[in-house]
């Protein structure tokens, strides 16, 4: 208990820092303290004006899809007790993915909430196919099974969403940057229309927090101690949708957030998921921030997509992973 | 388990259908021919305008998905063999993206000559599997570690796939997307040459070493146990499947799912013995393929869908079957 303040603070602290530093980087460097007047309010100049119109809400995206990723991540993990499982690693940010390219094939030029419904469906059918592999009933597949099939299951998510792109190819160009995963070009319509879901999203996980922990117990030892098994799941399973499908409508399917980020906390943090959701939002929101301005600034005044960033920083940690524990097939 | 004299009732009603759809496939076109006639000019006593069309233009884009399907096929063969997974394919643990990143890497930012392509795209798979190696080995090599640190690694490929797609010229990226789908396209003699050493030389030396696979299919202890050196013949058996996947992946971009839902047809139709399951396999491999590719280019004719794209339609339903089944059972 004692650490979690501290840990609580230094977290708050990076994310300004971050937040501030995202601001600043673009192809345009903008000084910290044109960043400043232009966050309280004055448009007198050219660089206050970008600020406050284009990259305030850049960053904000950033800020809020990367806490969401995060908190699914997290959800994810307490509710298959898998330490291998996260949204994209099973596939339902590639599901959420294909529907929304599906929806602009079908429907060009629809609103925005068209797509973000079709997302809402497409991750959906992908986490109930793989939640039912991974944690339903007494027929559990083993967390390796259950990454290989997942794995398994964006490849072929993936390759059709290429097929239905190739159909398609005026959509190629325009879908290429969303689809590796970008928080660029996107302004506040994308992220009023997916906050709400992602704010009901984590505060249901912070308020889900004390049950994950007693799941985490096994399922027999937590109906023992009064805890509503089933409920708890479908709860679980509504967070997930609602935070990986929105995250994944504003801003592609941004990888390897889900997954490294519950781990290194639980590392920093201990084992109780109050404290985990919340500090895994601060580290998600820092993480994609930190991958947002090194996209930014790794081919200035060019820029790589910030889903390119996470998978470079994500994947070597999924490997080290691997190698440090012992997993089992059978 | 099929008692070995019934197994040419499965063979010979396979090859049949082989040679059918060859025909089939050779004879259908914007200019149909007649089976018949396709037979004759086959053979070579066709007629002349037949046969410039028979042997020039769709001869060589049968015998490459033919030879493509039949290598991805054993290299899964070999693939499950080594890590005793039945779910482990040539897509999952990653040969597929390195030999994709490789290829798309030549011709997006090198533009290399065509018949390097092979070359390059089996290095860019060696270089995957050799990784895969060396970061899996831990006091020897666990295959369930190689599964996982494959995924990480498939990861990084498809990221820097992403990169090269996304700074490279529109016209290249277009084609270097429809190859990443995996077609057979425009096959002609000229890419069929260089790719036959590698059908001719692998295919029979991965039969030579069914013995080897079926030892390792007992598990480490007993492998070593009755004086099989188990690491190395694991290095050998990786290195051909590395050979096999690269060079199909650099003739016909990455057509999924062949390598997996190949071996699985195979293993139920002929049982666990690698020498006869590998030439089932094989079979099955380039029926599935020369299917996937008439089957695209009929279905909305004159317009083609890449047949990697039609191989995932088929093979991802299967595969989620597979896993329902495992599922079910466990």
């Amino acid at each position: 208990m004692k650490k979690q303040f501290p840990l609580l603070l230094m977290g708050i602290l990076t994310v300004i820092i971050l937040f501030l530093a995202s601001l600043s980087t673009g192809s345009l460097l903008i000084p910290l303290n044109t960043v400043w007047s232009a966050l309280f309010g004055s448009h007198s100049s050219d660089h206050e004006l970008i600020i406050s119109s284009v990259r305030l809400p850049r960053t904000l995206i950033a800020l809020v899809v990367g806490a969401g990723m995060a908190v699914a991540g997290v959800c994810m993990q307490a509710l298959t007790r898998n330490p291998l499982a996260s949204p994209e690693l099973l596939g339902i940010n590639q599901g959420a993915a294909l529907a929304v390219v599906i929806s602009l094939f079908l429907l060009p030029g629809s609103a925005l909430w068209v797509s973000h419904a079709f997302a809402f469906m497409g991750a959906a059918l992908a986490a109930g196919f793989i939640l039912l592999l991974s944690s339903v009933g007494g027929k559990r597949l083993t967390p390796l099974k259950v990454v290989v099939a997942g794995t398994a299951v964006s490849l072929m998510l993936g390759s059709t969403t290429q097929g239905v792109l190739l159909l398609n190819e005026r959509s190629i160009d325009e879908m290429r940057f969303w689809l590796a995963g970008s928080v660029a070009g996107k302004g506040l319509p994308q992220l009023l229309q997916g906050m709400p879901f992602i704010a009901i999203g984590m505060i249901g996980a912070l308020l889900l927090g004390k049950r994950m922990n007693a799941l985490q117990l096994g399922e027999d030892m937590a109906v023992g101690i009064g805890m509503r098994l089933e409920s708890t799941k479908r709860l679980l399973f509504v967070l997930i949708i609602l935070l990986s499908a929105s995250c994944v409508t504003i801003a592609g399917p941004i990888a390897f957030l889900g997954f490294a980020v519950p781990h290194i906390v639980r590392g920093l943090s201990g084992p109780d998921y109050r404290w985990i959701v919340l500090h895994s939002s601060l580290l998600g929101a820092a993480l994609l921030l930190l991958a947002d301005v090194t996209s930014k600034v790794i081919i200035h005044p060019g820029e790589v997509p910030v889903g390119i960033m996470t998978i470079f920083m994500g994947a070597p940690f999924f490997i080290y992973l691997a190698r440090r524990k012992e997993w089992k097939l059978g | 388990m099929i008692p070995s004299k019934l197994l040419p009732l499965i063979h010979i009603p396979l090859l049949l259908l082989l040679g059918f759809l060859v025909v089939l496939q050779i004879g259908t076109g914007e200019y149909p021919i007649a089976l018949g006639d396709t037979l004759a000019s086959l053979l070579g006593f066709g007629l002349p305008e037949h046969d410039f069309i028979v042997h020039t233009l769709r001869l060589p884009r049968t015998l490459i998905g033919l030879g493509v399907g039949a290598s991805l096929a054993v290299a899964g063969t070999l693939l499950q063999g080594v890590t005793l997974n039945p779910l482990a394919s040539p897509g999952v643990i990653g040969l597929n993206a390195g030999a994709g990143l490789a290829a798309v890497a030549a011709i997006v930012w090198l533009d290399v000559p065509l018949n390097w392509l092979p070359w390059m795209a089996f290095g860019g798979a060696l270089l995957v599997a050799l990784l895969c190696y060396i970061l899996a080995w831990k006091q020897g090599l666990s295959p369930i570690r190689m599964v996982l640190v494959g995924i990480g690694i498939a990861a990084i490929c498809q990221g820097l796939i992403t990169v090269a797609t996304l700074s490279g010229n529109i016209r290249l990226v277009q084609q270097a997307s429809i190859w990443m789908t995996g077609s057979l396209y425009g096959r002609s003699w000229e890419h069929f040459w260089p790719y036959l050493p590698w059908v001719l030389v692998f295919l029979p030396l991965a039969w030579l070493f069914s013995k080897q696979l079926d030892l390792l299919g007992l598990g480490d202890a007993a492998a070593s146990g009755l004086g099989y050196r188990v690491h190395y013949g694991r290095s050998v058996l990786l290195g051909i499947a590395v050979a096999l996947a690269g060079s199909s992946v650099a003739t016909a971009g990455t057509i999924g799912f062949v390598g997996l839902v190949a071996p699985h047809l195979a293993r139920t139709l002929v049982g666990n013995k690698h020498a006869i399951l590998i030439p089932t396999a094989a079979l099955l491999g380039g029926l599935l393929v020369l299917a996937a590719d008439f089957a695209g280019r009929t279905v909305l004719a004159p317009v083609e869908i890449p047949c990697g794209l039609i191989t995932a339609m088929i093979g991802g339903p299967y595969m989620i079957y597979l896993l329902l089944r495992e599922w079910r059972s466990a």
